[in-house]
């Protein structure tokens, strides 16, 4: 299977505090990853490495076999092939729900303006809101919210998408409809990597499974190897205490 | 003309006599106060960039430092630091002439020089000096409007491929001015009444205008009393003008 982000050796600081210790780990196309870890383990910080929203300190990082962290890559056409969404959803409050998902293929890919609302209505069908088309942000759900931010960042066709604790800020009520829309991605064959404590949505929608840990990978496979059958001590003990 | 007395002590008169020359400096203080507003913002707009402009890389980051950073800083620090008054003397009396100057000008020479200055000097030297005092306030209320705008805005502006350039346009800049609205509103009341310190060095505006018609007759109360009202009355109207562009723009912020 194509490789579609290829880590090696990454490692991150702020200042003298050493959040990533050395990772390595790739993610094929159509694999849906979910990295688990306690809070503070270091699973945003590396999430946001691969599409270089932080720099790293050592290591790197490889999308499609090109550098992210290069200073001759342009970075801007690199992350325009990621998608990302966020856990507090990070919608342009000044922008209806259609601008907020027409912007990026308009102004980054130069879709034409009829063509950029076409496809964006076909993705509010896609997340279940075609009805909130001309809404403003503050007037949607937090998991409307949410399920707009997977439309927008899927507006640019990414080859890979990465969800920071997407279900995080939300209300337990409306947890459901956005792992119901991001199981449907995995379904449809999306590359996926999700950073996440919904342990259940783990164990349903991922291929692998890493554990992190004070800022290393410390155990990977399968959801059954690593939640039925862990191998590490420290795996074992995150498990029983959010299980 | 025979005095017109309104309420036993208002001369009317000697208003209704200068009626054209106030109107003229009313002109003259609405001119000044446009060109000033435009040019400040444009100002404060590129020194609120330079104060926050950052690289990850040198050399980029060196230059974004001392080039940018440092500079504007010490503009910024140096004209609300030091009164508008001396400003306008020091640009007027002090300034100007290095760059226009019949004899030397760095900038103009010649007769060209003398006619300019003696035509538009004051004026050059009002809409430069007020030009330069509001971009530095103004530059702080773009760098706050700017900074106050969250970071995961940027984030996801960035992370769907948009450059820096087009995060600011599109997504920051936009939020920004809704919040900047109010204290921008503030800052073109004062530069309105900021205007009048340029009758000082003989700016034929409103204050200016006051002056005049004050020495010729020695009475005060009328000229000083009507052009607080015509400034009152302009303020009011920007006030205005700054709440109908809050209630327009004021959609879909959260805040």
């Amino acid at each position: 299977m194509d490789e579609v982000i290829r880590v090696e050796g990454l490692t991150k600081n702020f200042g003298p505090l050493q959040v990533l210790r050395g990772i390595d780990c790739s993610v094929s196309s159509s694999e849906v990853v979910c990295v688990i870890g306690p809070s503070g383990s270091g699973k945003s910080t590396f999430l946001r490495c691969l599409n270089g929203l932080e720099e790293a300190s050592g290591g790197r990082v490889l999308v499609h076999g090109i550098s992210v962290h290069d200073n001759s890559t342009d970075v801007d056409a690199l992350r325009s092939e990621i998608g990302m969404v966020f856990q507090r959803f990070n919608l342009f409050p000044h922008m209806t729900v259609l601008d907020n998902i027409t912007l990026a293929p308009t102004k980054v890919r130069g879709v034409p303006l009829e063509k950029a609302r076409e496809q964006a209505r076909a993705l509010l069908v896609k997340v279940g809101l075609l009805d909130k088309i001309d809404a403003y942000p503050n007037q949607l759900s937090g998991g409307q919210q949410q399920r707009v931010a997977i439309a927008r960042a899927l507006a640019m066709q990414p080859a890979i998408m990465l969800f920071d604790e997407p279900t995080s800020a939300l209300d337990p009520e409306m947890v459901g409809e956005v792992l119901s829309v991001m199981q449907t991605l995995a379904e449809e064959g999306m590359t996926m990597m999700v950073v996440s404590h919904e342990m259940g949505f783990a164990r349903r929608v991922a291929n692998r499974v890493l554990f992190m840990d004070e800022g290393v990978l410390v155990e990977e496979g399968t959801p059954e190897e690593v939640f039925d059958h862990p191998r590490e001590e420290r795996t074992r003990r995150f498990l029983a205490s959010v299980l | 003309m025979e005095p017109i007395l309104w309420f036993g002590w208002f001369r009317a008169d000697i208003i209704a006599e200068y009626g054209v020359m106030f109107w003229r400096g009313l002109q003259m203080t609405i001119l000044v106060t446009v060109i000033c507003i435009v040019q400040g913002t444009a100002l404060g707009l590129a020194i609120g960039l330079a104060r926050l402009a950052d690289a990850r890389h040198s050399p980029a980051r060196q230059i974004c430092r001392y080039l940018l950073r440092w500079p504007s800083t010490v503009y910024v620090s140096f004209f609300r630091g030091t009164p508008l008054f001396v400003q306008i003397l020091l640009i007027h009396f002090a300034v100007l002439p290095l760059f226009i100057n019949p004899a030397d000008g760095l900038l103009i020479s010649g007769e060209t020089a003398r006619s300019l200055k003696q035509n538009y000097g004051a004026f050059i030297s009002g809409i430069l000096a007020l030009t330069l005092n509001s971009g530095a306030y103004i530059s702080e209320i773009f760098r706050a409007g700017i900074q106050s705008i969250d970071r995961g805005q940027i984030e996801a502006s960035r992370s769907l491929g948009l450059s820096f350039a087009r995060t600011m346009y599109h997504v920051v800049l936009p939020q920004a001015f809704r919040r900047m609205l109010p204290p921008l509103g503030n800052n073109a009341i004062a530069l309105l009444k900021d205007s009048s310190l340029i009758s000082a060095i003989g700016l034929a505006e409103l204050a200016y205008t006051a002056r005049t018609v004050a020495g010729a007759y020695s009475r005060y109360w009328e000229p000083y009393l009507s052009i607080s009202l015509m400034y009152w009355t302009l303020t009011l109207g920007l006030a205005w003008a700054v709440k109908r562009l809050e209630a327009r723009y004021g959609r879909g912020d959260t805040r």
